[in-house]
């Protein structure tokens, strides 16, 4: 039953800590421009609390930031815009109608003007009435104006993704609609401390984003999160576990579930390579193609 | 004030008089307006009844147990405690009573009366010239002085001419496509006049003038709708499809009213970076039933952006006359739905629209707010190059307004009846800029094509690994086939 496994895995998730660890102290090695893995004692964060951290670095580091949707105000309904309005202020921070079409049409007329505009849109489920504003317009404004203008300043946050009792309209993971269309990137972040990263990358990225959160790991995925202000690069798969039979790519939420199933099927003595693609457009071929050459199989989930 | 409160409130204060009763009570009148009898004061009914008792009314209001659950009590005041809002004229002193709801409050009535689908008389349509290009009244709300008045007109002729050529260019084959804006010559040319070149322009994608009043040449109408290399779109666009930054004119999509909404997030860019300038995005009557033009005007009202919205409802949308495309009295009172401040305009008046514009922009900028303005007036040409309207409108009527209504001679009579021109000056225009068009369009057709390379950049800041690829294998396909690359495209 999805509530029981979300549990189970919650559990493993929380004992496999120290795996996560791993990845994201190199991640945060890497940060820190690449020394020994220093023991500095991080505070310990779920994925909410440290995209809200993303979002207070942003608008603290550049004047001309903005966060707006339905309800973010008083700190959303996942509570992942706690304290902005407070700090930054209204005209900074604030509630939009509720209109998708409208939030990210808003968004692309004040990253057109120079802005970084941080969207979000409350479920992914809901970010269709906005596909004609993100394809047609988002997508191609820099091209179709000979690079004139452009609205690179827009980043589009949605949760994403089931958590067992969202039923039709709170759980679909619409990633794939995006994937096809040039001049966007769509970026699935798996972790708190990749979230972070991740995150302030799209914000400052001079490019369009759409940046999908998985939901299901808002408040269960914790794990330890740098303070600092870090980005992580974008179009950069990660090879989060090293094998030699097969290669097995995901993103977001499945890969805690990816790596479940790579202990099972170790089990039975089949050694499994996983990698967390992170961008799904423009995506890493190279590493991709890497572990394949290795391989010689490859799972897509 | 509504009339049906006036009375309300009058019978109500006569009958308070008349019986006796104090000023200050509340009075519950019934359906002829007579009062029900008294009850006790609300809050001295206790629950389950014990301590007073209710005599039974004909139009009870308030039962006990309605009063538990609803708290109806805090939300019901009488006139006079409301009389620190303004919206409440208290003339009469009684108290009619008004309820509060989260929206503010409102005024009871017991009469249930529908709001007419339609006022009696539709929205007034401002206008300063009359058909023959007299000045209605001594009106000098114009202000509109000789340059002004003489730069406006020759570029009302300067875009005639524009695109009476660039549509016959493209019958000849010479260019793809073309879209002409005949018969909003005075939209066109005298809403940008009104405004600065601070101001922020979004185009739907008949406002070419506005871009030729801030200083478009010919040459540079004509490299885009040729595509060539020195197109600033880079030739990747069809026709008509321009874009200026220095010119603040935001580069034309073909889908249609996704414009409003950015207009807004652009104009809440000028408010917060305290610039004394405004959004003007245009679009037409049929851009209304989009529903980003809901989400636009709904959220410049919320945000107090400094946008003005100019329709250009000139009766068409292709071959959709605005009968069919909505019920509303235009779009004017479209505005009050939203809490925008609106205004109708003679979109074929010069004058008429330069003044409202102007006015619309220093309320937008001064007060923060948005104002849409809608500008009435006629599609002279088909859509575009792709239509033939004389498929669903009689050629009379094109004809008609086409003569008759012509918003560039209307405003030649007035400019000459300053004597700022004259019949002279108007030939030598003509040809001037006649011979000006042709040979921006030779010249135009002369540059070449922009390179391939351009193909493939600016989808991103910079080139992604995947479009690398693809260019690579492009060029590798045209070395191995050759004959079958276009030759005035430079690889």
């Amino acid at each position: 039953m999805a509530t029981s496994a979300a549990q189970r895995f919650g559990r493993r998730l929380a004992s496999s800590v120290p795996r996560r660890r791993f990845s994201s102290s190199a991640a945060a090695a890497a940060a820190t421009g690449g020394s020994a893995v220093q023991r500095t004692q991080n505070p310990s964060l779920n994925l909410c609390s440290a995209i809200n951290q993303a979002l207070h670095i942003a608008l603290d580091t550049d004047p001309r930031s903005y966060v707006f949707g339905e309800d973010v105000s008083f700190g959303g309904v996942f509570r992942c815009t706690v304290g902005l309005a407070d700090r930054f202020g209204k005209g900074r921070v604030f509630n939009t109608p509720l209109c998708e079409q409208g939030i990210v049409g808003f968004g692309i007329g004040l990253a057109a003007m120079g802005n970084r505009a941080v969207a979000e849109i409350q479920f992914a489920d809901y970010i269709f009435p906005a596909f004609d504003q993100i394809v047609n317009e988002a997508a191609k404004f820099r091209y179709r104006s000979g690079n004139q203008f452009n609205c690179g300043g827009l980043t589009i946050r949605a949760p994403y993704g089931a958590v067992g009792h969202g039923g039709h309209y709170h759980s679909q993971s619409p990633e794939a609609f995006f994937c096809h269309v040039p001049g966007i990137k769509v970026v699935i972040p798996r972790s708190p401390s990749q979230a972070k990263g991740l995150l302030l990358s799209c914000i400052r990225d001079p490019n369009p984003i759409v940046f999908f959160e998985p939901k299901w790991l808002y408040r269960l995925a914790v794990e330890e999160v740098p303070e600092h202000d870090y980005t992580l690069p974008l179009s950069e798969a990660e090879v989060i576990r090293e094998g030699t039979d097969i290669t097995l790519v995901g993103w977001g939420a499945q890969l805690s579930v990816m790596e479940e199933a790579c202990l099972d099927a170790e089990n039975d003595g089949i050694s499994c390579e996983l990698i967390d693609l992170k961008t799904l457009l423009p995506w890493d071929k190279e590493t991709v193609e890497a572990s394949v050459r290795k391989t010689g199989r490859l799972l897509l989930l | 004030m509504a009339t049906w409160l006036r009375r309300t409130r009058a019978v109500a204060h006569y009958l308070r008089r008349s019986s006796g009763r104090p000023s200050s009570s509340r009075v519950v009148l019934d359906r002829q307006g007579a009062p029900l009898p008294a009850v006790p004061p609300l809050g001295s009914v206790g629950i389950g009844g014990a301590a007073g008792r209710i005599s039974p009314a004909p139009f009870p209001v308030f039962s006990a147990k309605r009063l538990e659950s609803t708290r109806a009590e805090k939300h019901l005041v009488s006139v006079h405690e409301a009389e620190d809002d303004d919206t409440v004229e208290d003339d009469d002193d009684d108290d009619a009573q008004v309820l509060d709801f989260p929206g503010g409050k409102v005024a009871f009535t017991s009469r249930m009366q529908f709001i007419a689908e339609s006022a009696e008389e539709r929205v007034p349509c401002y206008r300063v010239l009359d058909d023959y290009g007299q000045q209605i009244e001594n009106d000098c709300s114009a202000q509109v002085n000789e340059e002004l008045a003489v730069k406006m007109y020759t570029d009302m002729v300067t875009l005639q001419i524009m695109d009476a050529v660039f549509f016959e260019a493209q019958r000849q084959g010479r260019i793809s496509f073309y879209l002409t804006s005949m018969g909003e010559e005075a939209i066109n040319i005298a809403s940008a006049a009104a405004l600065t070149d601070d101001d922020v322009v979004m185009p739907q994608y008949r406002e070419q003038g506005v871009l030729l009043w801030r200083g478009f040449t010919l040459q540079e109408f004509a490299n885009q709708c040729f595509g060539n290399k020195v197109d600033y779109g880079k030739g990747r666009q069809m026709p008509i499809h321009y874009g200026s930054n220095k010119h603040n004119y935001f580069t034309v999509s073909s889908p249609i009213a996704t414009q409003i909404p950015q207009a807004v997030g652009a104009a809440h860019s000028l408010k917060m970076d305290k610039r004394s300038a405004c959004v003007a995005a245009y679009f037409g009557d049929g851009s209304t039933s989009e529903g980003d033009f809901h989400a636009g005007l709904n959220f410049a009202a919320v945000m107090e952006a400094p946008v003005i919205f100019i329709c250009r409802n000139n009766g068409w949308a292709i071959s959709t006359h605005t009968r069919e495309q909505f019920r509303s009295d235009g779009i004017v009172v479209r505005g009050q739905a939203y809490g925008i401040r609106s205004i109708r305009v003679d979109g074929n008046d010069a004058l008429a629209v330069y003044s409202a514009v102007r006015e619309a922009r220093e309320m937008a900028i001064k007060d923060q707010m948005p104002i849409l303005v809608e500008a009435l007036t006629y599609r002279v040409g088909h859509h575009s190059t792709s239509d033939d309207s004389t498929k669903y409108r009689p050629m009379d009527e094109i004809e008609y307004w086409k003569m008759s209504r012509n918003p560039v001679n209307r405003f030649r009579k007035w400019v000459e009846s300053n004597t700022w021109w004259d019949d002279k000056k108007e030939v030598e225009l003509r040809n001037n800029i006649r011979k000006q068009v042709l040979q921006a369009i030779q010249t135009a057709e002369t540059y070449e094509k922009p390179p391939l390379s351009d193909l493939f950049r600016d989808v991103y800041d910079t080139l992604p690994s995947n479009l690398h690829e693809q260019e690579s294998q492009l060029r590798e396909t045209i070395k191995r086939h050759p004959k079958d690359y276009p030759l005035d495209v430079p690889v």
